[in-house]
């Protein structure tokens, strides 16, 4: 499961619904295995348009659980177009692709901050299902 | 039809099922359909989207520019699709019970999914829940299957019944046989070349000659149910159940739920609606 996916995951138990620590889930980073795969291209044009859709605090607090503290603690404004960017700015998206798109959590577990609930990510496949009680 | 009795229905027929039959249903299931890449391929760059049952992910990768996650009721499909591309972006997670963010993405695909729930009630409510996933003029491409196939040679037409039992053949290692055995075994008819409405009548002409050619020989009637009990044993019918839909059905339910329909149309044996969330 790449990184970027931990941003789009709540907890599916819909009486967690009305609580705002369903998003983002909790990762526990003792127990999470992190790959990097380099074979993904960076394409800032694409980067651009899903950092406009990130929630950055539940960016930020994920990235603590795993171990990255390095954030910049407001997300960082770029320019609408690609040609606009500074090469800073072009580095910095691409800290950003190695972190969302190249990093993965192959095996781990992730916990809903308000009822409790752990799901399973193995093999890098997490799994949402409730069981019967909880459905 | 109370929702746990439809719940034990579809876990019976389409959750167990699917999982048994997923490798090689995964075989079958490569080519995507028109439609679904023409809409895919027409999302904006970095647009993010939703695939309810994905199966064996074959739309995750039609158009690299969006950043689609792909969800499955069957560990197992999912497992084949991590098997075809360890890229795909992959859950498990049932339709009902999805665990995306709500109001939060561009679009949502599900094909050949929606079918499977096992009353109106249920399958409304699945697309009233992918549409909770959009943010506001969120498009979601919705396909089913349609009573009305008749090009097809499964022959499901206009008046039939819509709750339907579909079989899927498992094909099971074949014991070995001798030469003269195989032989025998495989004289199957061949009907690539008999037009479809001729077929019945060709199969039941082929079958007679067989029964003579049989009668004639050594063996005798015996062995003939016998060589057709060991065809049977050699494969495994396992059955999923689907609602059929009539031509409008599926646009009716979008409404239900709560939808704009944008566009609809049929597509191999299909109905597909655009639905667009208000």
């Amino acid at each position: 499961m790449k990184f970027l996916t931990t941003n789009f995951l709540k907890c599916p138990i819909k009486a967690c619904d009305t609580s705002n620590d369903n998003f983002p889930l909790q990762f526990d980073g003792g127990k999470c295995q992190l790959v990097q795969d380099e074979s993904i291209e960076f394409n800032p044009e694409f980067l651009l348009n899903i950092i406009d859709r990130v929630d950055w605090d539940a960016l930020l607090k994920v990235a603590g659980e795993l171990g990255n503290v390095n954030l910049p603690p407001k997300k960082p404004t770029f320019p609408c177009t690609v040609p606009q960017l500074t090469d800073v700015g072009m580095a910095v998206l691409n800290d950003l692709h190695i972190m969302l798109l190249q990093t993965s959590i192959t095996e781990g577990e992730m916990k809903c901050r308000n009822c409790g609930h752990i799901y399973y990510i193995k093999n890098g496949i997490p799994n949402l299902l409730l069981p019967p009680h909880l459905v | 039809m109370e929702a746990n009795e439809a719940a034990s229905k579809e876990q019976e027929y389409v959750h167990n099922v699917y999982n048994e039959i997923a490798p090689h249903f995964s075989q079958t299931r490569y080519k995507p359909w028109p439609i679904v890449t023409q809409f895919l391929q027409t999302r904006a760059m970095g647009a993010i989207g939703i695939d309810v049952g994905c199966g064996n992910g074959k739309y995750l990768g039609v158009n690299p520019n969006v950043y689609m996650i792909g969800s499955d009721r069957s560990d197992g499909l999912i497992e084949c699709a991590r098997g075809i591309d360890p890229a795909y972006n992959l859950l498990v997670a049932d339709g009902l019970n999805l665990p995306h963010r709500d109001g939060t993405f561009d679009f949502a695909i599900s094909i050949a999914v929606v079918h499977h729930w096992s009353t109106r009630e249920r399958r409304v409510e699945v697309v009233r829940h992918v549409l909770s996933k959009l943010c506001r003029g969120g498009q979601a491409l919705i396909y089913c299957w349609a009573l009305e196939q008749g090009s097809s040679r499964r022959g499901y037409h206009e008046g039939m019944e819509q709750d339907v039992f579909v079989p899927w053949v498992l094909p099971k290692d074949k014991p070995k046989l001798t030469p003269a055995a195989k032989a025998k075994a495989k004289a199957k008819p061949d009907l690539a070349n008999i037009p479809p409405r001729e077929r019945a009548q060709y199969l039941q002409r082929w079958r007679d000659d067989q029964q003579r050619s049989k009668e004639l020989s050594d063996d005798g009637d015996d062995k003939l149910q016998q060589d057709q009990d060991q065809d049977q044993d050699q494969e495994e019918v396992k059955y999923r159940y689907y609602h059929l839909y009539r031509e409008g059905e599926l646009a009716e339910d979008c409404r239900q739920a709560g939808a704009t329909v944008q566009s609809e149309g049929y597509e191999r044996d299909n109905w597909w609606v655009v639905a667009q969330k208000k």
